[in-house]
């Protein structure tokens, strides 16, 4: 028994290794060794030894469960405390066999440093291989390699070096760089807490003395701030912003950002039950309630940072994933992403490479499947835009599991995302209204005869979007109906000259499509926009622009085969897509997502030009018609308390 | 943060995960010190609001003393308090007096909140096991689902990492939320001394009939809850007993130690 405070900070251990080579029984022969099991516990297990009819097994002592006992293996991850002279310990012991990932995972993800630990008679094995690399991916950086059963090789110094020298050359390039290399016998009690004369060329630390040079996981305190909300509450007038400080710290009277809406508000008050003075500030790891100086539009889900070295936003996610669950990963498969408290729909759009987690292997030609423990690097695409970091920047905010119906599927590792990249601030301020001019919009009715509407014309790239908007517009202009159509290129060359094609970029191009329309529609036009606008999102956000000010809206899905658009290539983008030479483009390497309700369908393959644009006209005249039931004018009542 | 700071804060977090996710969920107490740390965890996340019920399964074989208590921390506290009895099981004779404690056990605690259950349709249950209090309870997650029939799945639990937890659930289903379960036994009496908790006085030492002084460190039902020899008068003589004792805490405590794999019977079956 030590004397170390026990309120002192617990370093987190997972023993981790292939099945059968001894990991619950080194933590058991720890804890003996260490004098750590509690009277009684040693007969309980000899009694249940004797149940089942086998020798001492320092393992009962965490293979608790019935079935674990009998087929002497480990199927949980348990956790155990235990202390030393010099401080705490948590051990997480892991289950080796393959079948039971799910579990080691659950147990690795929580742990400061690991042991991993190998079988000196049967060697380098599947899950050594496995659990190596999943210990890098999940960022766990400090590691000693036991190797066990010493006893069985006759306690040979050459084989013990040359496993030494092929395991160190697997875990070099996945960055894992073990402390020690142990030679140890967990069953008969070498090099667990003391050296071992069996062992004396043996001149390192045993397993306890290596635990003991490990450090505690670093303060999170300097980096950027994170705060993620996980609620609000209003038991009372209050209004409390609930979360934890994942990375940074946070003040009264702080200015914050809330993402991705990116809002701003001054930090009020840091609420407290039972404390005896006032909180006015609060570091990184606390969970914590706050309210605010203006009452923003805050919920579940946003991440708040300083006005600088904010996360980054977007739609795209590259990360590097593992996947755990029975049913394969699919491309262009649709998932719930969860990061932090952030929950989205995500669909995989592209699997650039799909690696065995065992041998390292990289399947050459995807299958669009990625397999239960299989690794691998892919983009996923979220239907509205979230908030994130790089791992390497903020661990918390930098990862996040895909969903696989009510479980998680697997777990995944963000980088490569650019910060500061251009962005708008959608709002700014709060106090900017909306300035009424004093000719109405019934004034403009009465004088154009017509009232402004807003066709918007989706499709693929070559659909026949362009040709038939401009038919419209020249059809309604010979009726006497102002109108205007809105081209996707014409847009770029002026109002979204600065964007790319990127997602982020797309779903900001139609943004700005979507207030110019609303703007024009407003002065008595009838806007017809052609743009792709290959994003349901996208479209609908335009669609909640246009109509909350109070202006007629009707999606139009040009539907043109892709194989028809490709053979019609008007501007020979299609030949470039398929050469390489665009990246991102719109059906070739880029999603189109058809809309799911649209207000007219055009199967242009199917109709004559002619026939298009008699449907078109007649949406087109009934909802800018002056008695049009247009829907009021809405104020969200949601958006801002 | 210290120790004590970072469980506390995992706690508080789950807590409110717990209450988003899940808008019909109860918080089983049984007065005793894991419960009341519970209670004071809630009170923290919700700002001094319990924004749920608290659940006691009484089993008539409570002590006196943890009833008077129950009364006196409803007020204090302004909990909305659910009181239920098995009395279908009590009728039907099912008592410490002829059965064995594994069926008591199950029929006055789990069949007893299956009951309630099904009555209020929660699906959810905040508890306040620890992995260190039994082996089987080592192996739990923080959102541990449970079928209709309560049954825990220990072969197949769903991974749970990064702060994700399971947190939907079919009709009938629900799940077991623990936020205690990275704390030690000296923890709870740590963050009961730091926080200056309430507890009920039984776990303090008394005079014995035979003169020696005793104390209940783990609080059950009073046919089988054992005390244990103790001078501890003080909640800092009771950590500083626990830093050098040699029994561990569910000693007492006779459905545990019932036959091998009692505790693993009982808790797949529903139990806490």
């Amino acid at each position: 028994m030590s004397t170390t405070a026990p309120e002192s900070q617990r370093l987190k251990i997972v023993i981790v290794g292939h099945v059968d080579h001894g990991k619950s029984t080194l933590i058991g022969r720890l804890f003996y060794d260490t004098n750590s099991l509690p009277d009684g516990k040693v007969e309980a297990i000899q009694k249940a030894c004797e149940a089942e009819g086998m020798e001492f097994e320092y393992a009962f002592l965490l293979d608790a469960l019935l079935e674990e006992q009998e087929q002497n293996i480990t199927i949980d991850t348990t956790q155990i405390q235990f202390r030393t002279a010099q401080r705490n310990y948590v051990i997480i012991d892991a289950p080796g066999h393959k079948e039971f990932l799910k579990n080691m995972i659950t147990g690795a993800a929580s742990a400061d440093a690991a042991i991993l630990l190998i079988d000196a008679h049967e060697g380098v094995q599947e899950q050594s291989r496995r659990h190596g690399y999943l210990l890098s991916l999940l960022g766990v950086k400090q590691v000693i390699v036991a190797v066990n059963k010493m006893d069985l090789i006759k306690f040979d110094e050459e084989k013990f070096h040359a496993l030494q020298k092929e395991y160190t050359a697997f875990l070099k390039p996945l960055g894992v760089t073990p402390s020690h290399f142990i030679p140890i016998s967990a069953k008969h009690g070498h090099n667990i807490t003391k050296a071992s004369a069996q062992l004396a060329w043996y001149k390192g630390p045993s397993i306890l003395d290596a635990l003991e040079s490990f450090s505690l996981p670093p303060s999170q305190d300097d980096l950027p701030l994170r705060f993620l909300v996980q609620d609000v509450y209003r038991f009372d007038e209050r209004r409390i912003i609930a979360g934890r400080i994942e990375a940074g710290k946070l003040k009264v009277g702080d200015e914050l950002v809330f993402w991705p809406d990116r809002k701003r508000s001054k930090v009020k008050s840091i609420e407290a039950w039972s404390a005896k003075e006032p909180v006015t500030s609060v570091t990184a790891g606390q969970s914590v309630a706050i309210t605010l100086t203006e009452q923003i539009f805050a919920e579940r889900g946003q991440i708040a940072s300083h006005v600088d070295n904010g996360p980054v936003e977007d739609r795209e996610v590259t990360a590097r994933i593992f996947w755990l669950h029975d049913e394969p990963l699919r491309h262009y498969g649709n998932y719930t992403l969860k990061l932090g408290t952030q929950s989205v729909e995500a669909s995989l759009v592209t699997i650039n490479n799909v690696i065995d987690s065992s041998t390292l292997t990289t399947s050459k030609e995807p299958s669009g499947l990625v397999a239960k423990n299989e690794v691998a690097e892919v983009v996923l695409r979220t239907r509205k835009p979230i908030a994130f970091d790089n791992r390497d920047v903020v661990t918390e905010t930098g990862r996040f599991v895909l969903m696989q119906g009510s479980r998680i599927g697997g777990g995944g590792i963000i980088h490569g995302a650019e910060y500061n990249a251009k962005t708008p601030d959608i709002i700014k301020s709060e106090n900017i209204y909306w300035s009424e001019g004093e000719v109405t919009r019934e004034d403009r009715i009465t004088h154009f005869n017509h009232r402004g509407a807003v066709i918007w014309l989706t499709g693929l790239s070559g659909s026949g979007k362009s040709t038939l908007a401009k038919a419209l517009e020249t059809t309604l202009f010979v009726r006497g109906i102002g109108a205007y159509v809105l081209d996707g290129d014409n847009l770029r060359h002026g109002i979204a000259s600065d964007l790319g094609f990127s997602a982020a970029d797309r779903t900001e191009n139609i943004r700005r499509a979507a207030h110019a329309a609303r703007l024009l529609a407003d002065a008595g036009l009838v806007v017809i926009t052609a743009l792709i606008s290959p994003f349901v999102e996208d479209r609908n956000k335009a669609r909640e622009i246009i109509t909350e000010a109070g202006i007629p809206f009707a999606e139009v899905y040009v539907n043109t085969p892709l194989e028809v658009c490709e053979e019609r290539d008007p501007k020979k983008l299609y030949a470039k897509a398929r050469a390489g030479e665009i990246k991102g483009f719109t059906g070739i390497d880029a999603p189109y997502e058809p809309p799911v309700k649209s207000e007219l369908e055009l199967p242009t393959d199917k109709l004559t030009k002619e026939e298009c644009l008699t449907r078109l006209l007649h949406v087109a005249q009934e909802i800018s018609s002056a008695d049009y039931p247009a829907k009021e004018e809405e104020k969200s009542p949601g958006a801002s308390i | 943060m210290t120790h004590l700071d970072k469980l506390e804060s995992q706690s508080i977090y789950i807590f409110r995960e717990a209450y988003h996710s899940f808008k019909n969920l109860a918080m089983p107490w049984s007065m005793g010190k894991d419960s009341n740390v519970l209670i004071w965890l809630a009170k923290k996340a919700f700002c001094g609001k319990i924004p749920f019920p608290v659940l006691h399964i009484d089993t008539t074989y409570e002590f006196p003393e943890m009833l008077e208590y129950r009364d006196w921390a409803t007020k204090h506290y302004d909990l909305n308090l659910i009181v239920k009895i098995n009395e279908e099981a009590r009728a039907r004779g099912v008592g410490y007096e002829t059965h064995d404690p594994v069926t008591v056990t199950h029929e006055l605690k789990t069949v007893a909140l299956q009951q309630v259950m099904a009555q209020h349709k929660w699906d959810a249950l905040i508890t306040g096991i620890r992995r260190d209090e039994d082996s089987t309870r080592a192996k739990e997650r923080y959102f541990s689902p449970r079928n209709a029939e309560f049954e825990w799945d220990y072969k197949d639990q769903p991974p749970e990492f990064w702060n994700q937890f399971t947190t939907s659930v079919k009709p009938g289903e629900h799940v077991r939320v623990q936020p205690l379960l990275d704390w030690t036994e000296i923890d709870i009496w740590y963050y009961i001394q730091r926080e200056q908790i309430p507890i009920p006085q039984m776990y303090y030492a008394r005079p014995g009939k035979d003169g020696k002084m005793y104390r209940y460190r783990s609080l059950g039902c009073w046919p089988i809850t054992k005390t244990v020899e103790s001078n501890a008068t003080t909640i800092e003589a009771i950590i500083e007993e626990l830093k050098t004792t040699r029994t561990s805490e569910r000693a007492g405590r006779a459905q545990d130690h019932h036959e091998r794999n009692a505790m693993q019977k009982l808790r797949a079956k529903g139990f806490m």
